[in-house]
């Protein structure tokens, strides 16, 4: 069978070799593999901190992949002899006042009706496992199993491993799908040629609705939700795992790598396909970072991004079949496209290869928002 | 007889069949605050203009545009009035609308507005022909300012944005009602649904709310329980309340009990 993926970050990538390593002959089409969203993540592999209301079937497919990220990340290793900096050290969430604390609170309350584990600390308690926290940070919660991974290793490696399984990268825009007999039949590129194919699979994130040729309605609205991320250096130690804090209502998290990086991060601005980095976005970062931990100020700063995050109606992966045969769709990650490229690969490449596919998949097919069943409900 | 008919909100002229305006920061999903604004039945809905692009796809005033809700811009998260009137003449030109909520905010951390800035840039949206719906404090005598500014309504707070500490003060807020001539929309703080029956019953003429909403752990539960709490406490200023008493008065006559007893 003839695959062509359009997009080669994470989720196009990881699905791309999964799909190879099926028996399928795959085209994978992206001018600039792992350069856009995928680039600027932190990598934190934490669905039980990001926990919302009313997300609950994200949370369980965040923990489906959290769990299968050791066999990932071993297969990946075995293949391609590349790290990709993956830590299993918890994520601190701390509150660095009273509010903040309460709202922490809360999440536990959540956590604990969901049968999820996690650790309320004091501000004390806090501080042990991470000195460098401010005096006054008033208690937190460790969810002992959450962790983080360096999205740009897991980038190389799973490019590596596409070229291992004789994955064709084709490093060209795609512009356009071509339907015949109402169905996908292949990319249509920038240069006008095209990559024929008996499946299509739509991973480009928030450009994943610009294509031509698409029938209107075919994909649901993805759109572009903008985040600025700083990278700073340590030289002494500074951060033993991942931090997140809430402070004075807003939300900052700080990923320590082992070779000294620390990612802070992220605004999350909805300014559509724009990607400055303004003065405002570093300031709040900075800001909150420095309540948190005072210590920041000393360490070297080293690089500033910003990236789109494709997001959904629901904030949820869309992962499936479209209104036009032969296209499917894997995208609309949102805030969790690292953390879920486990289970989206193994979800999306069943699905491109006809093989059975993961029960927890029904509930992210990209053909949910056509009902409005909630709504429904609430109107009652 | 009852007095239950029509009631629109009249605001600058124009009326709204919904005296519940909804704001839309805070929201987890566009999903979420699609359904949230629906079962609102809100007719407009603030958008800040500094947090949205106008062209982009998928926004949230796609989602509006979607739900077929008046968008009114507002001026969330400046600090001057050079910045609230060049943000509201950008929302003008994008949007395509002169009315703006008009918010000038003294410091991030209590967000109260800056009375002195506020003014300032009322008196020169107006001048310049916006509809100003100015945020303002729950101080009566800069309520009044604001309507004397020409103003097309005042929206004083009950207590500061997102706190959900209701109102804290409604002895202003029912002198502000007493004394404006244009409508007084409580614009936040407020919780719970009994905080916006309390704001109707003050004699507001609107409620305008966000968070209580978008952080609720079912928004759109919230939001039906606001719409029907802005209802409730609608009818019942229009009802008229008894005064209260000290002693209790029984609300059937005792008159002619022992006779009637004594046919049993």
């Amino acid at each position: 069978m003839d695959i062509a993926i359009i997009g080669a970050g994470a989720i196009g990538l990881a699905t791309a070799w999964k799909a190879a390593e099926g028996g399928a002959a795959v085209t994978l089409i992206d001018p600039a593999p792992g350069s856009g969203a995928t680039h600027v993540a932190a990598g934190m592999l934490t669905p039980v901190s990001e926990l919302t209301y009313g997300e609950e079937p994200l949370l369980r497919l965040g923990l489906a992949s959290r769990e299968r990220y050791p066999s990932f990340v071993a297969e990946l290793e075995e293949l391609t002899g590349l790290g990709t900096g993956r830590r299993t050290d918890g994520i601190l969430l701390v509150a660095f006042d009273s509010d903040d604390l309460r709202y922490v609170d809360d999440l536990r309350r959540f956590q604990e009706s969901l049968g999820i584990p996690s650790e309320a600390l004091t501000g004390r308690e806090a501080r042990r496992l991470e000195p460098m926290l401010a005096p006054g940070v008033r208690g937190g919660l460790l969810a002992p199993e959450d962790g983080s991974i360096d999205p740009r290793r897991l980038t190389a490696a799973l490019l590596a491993a596409t070229e291992r399984t004789g994955v064709r990268l084709v490093r060209r825009r795609a512009a356009g799908i071509v339907v015949e007999r109402d169905a996908a039949a292949g990319v249509r590129l920038d240069d006008g040629t095209e990559v024929r194919a008996d499946r299509v699979l739509l991973a480009a994130g928030p450009w994943s609705g610009d294509l031509d040729g698409l029938p209107p309605g075919t994909v649901p609205s993805v759109r572009p939700v903008k985040g600025q991320v700083i990278r700073l250096r340590t030289r002494a130690p500074f951060l033993g795992r991942t931090v997140r804090g809430l402070v004075k209502g807003s939300h900052v998290y700080l990923v320590p790598r082992a070779d000294g990086e620390i990612v802070v991060g992220a605004t999350q601005e909805e300014l559509g396909f724009d990607t400055r980095v303004t003065a405002g976005g570093l300031w709040e970062l900075l800001r909150d970072a420095r309540e948190l931990l005072p210590g920041i100020t000393e360490l070297d700063f080293a690089e500033v991004t910003a990236g789109l995050r494709p997001g959904s109606p629901d904030n949820a992966p869309m992962m499936g079949a479209t209104g036009l045969p032969g296209l499917l769709l894997g995208t609309g990650h949102f805030r969790n496209g690292i953390l879920l490229t486990p289970v989206s690969a193994d979800i999306l490449s069943a699905l491109l290869l006809d093989r059975p596919v993961p029960d927890i998949a029904a509930a992210f097919t990209p053909d949910r928002f056509t009902a409005d069943r909630f709504t429904a409900e609430v109107s009652q | 007889m009852t007095d239950t008919g029509a009631d629109p909100l009249v605001i600058a002229g124009e009326e709204f069949g919904s005296r519940l305006i909804m704001g839309t920061g805070g929201a987890p999903s566009m999903h979420v605050l699609r359904e949230a604004l629906t079962a609102s039945g809100t007719e407009l809905t603030t958008v800040a203009m500094r947090r949205v692009d106008p062209s982009a796809r998928g926004s949230v005033l796609d989602v509006l545009a979607a739900c077929g809700i008046r968008v009114l811009p507002n001026t969330a998260g400046c600090f001057t009035a050079g910045e609230a009137v060049l943000t509201a003449k950008l929302a003008r030109e994008a949007l395509g609308t002169n009315w703006v909520k008009l918010e000038v905010i003294a410091d991030e951390h209590t967000l109260l507005p800056d009375p002195v800035e506020l003014l300032d840039a009322a008196e020169q949206l107006v001048a310049d022909g916006f509809v100003v719906l100015p945020y303002t404090s729950d101080d009566p005598v800069l309520a009044r300012r604001l309507e004397q500014a020409g103003c097309a309504a005042v929206m004083p707070l009950g207590s500061p944005i997102g706190s959900g500490l209701g109102i804290r003060n409604p002895h202003n807020i029912e002198l502000i009602v007493e004394r404006a001539d244009v409508p007084v929309i409580l614009d936040a703080g407020l919780g719970t649904a009994s905080d916006a029956a309390l704001a109707m019953e003050l004699g507001c003429d609107a409620v305008l709310l966000a968070t209580a909403v978008t952080r609720a752990q079912s928004p759109a539960t919230m939001a039906a329980a606001m719409r029907h709490a802005v209802e409730a406490g609608r009818l019942a200023r229009r009802a008229g309340r008894i005064p209260m008493r000290r002693y209790a008065q029984a609300s059937s006559p005792f008159e002619g009990l022992a006779s009637g007893r004594a046919n049993l």
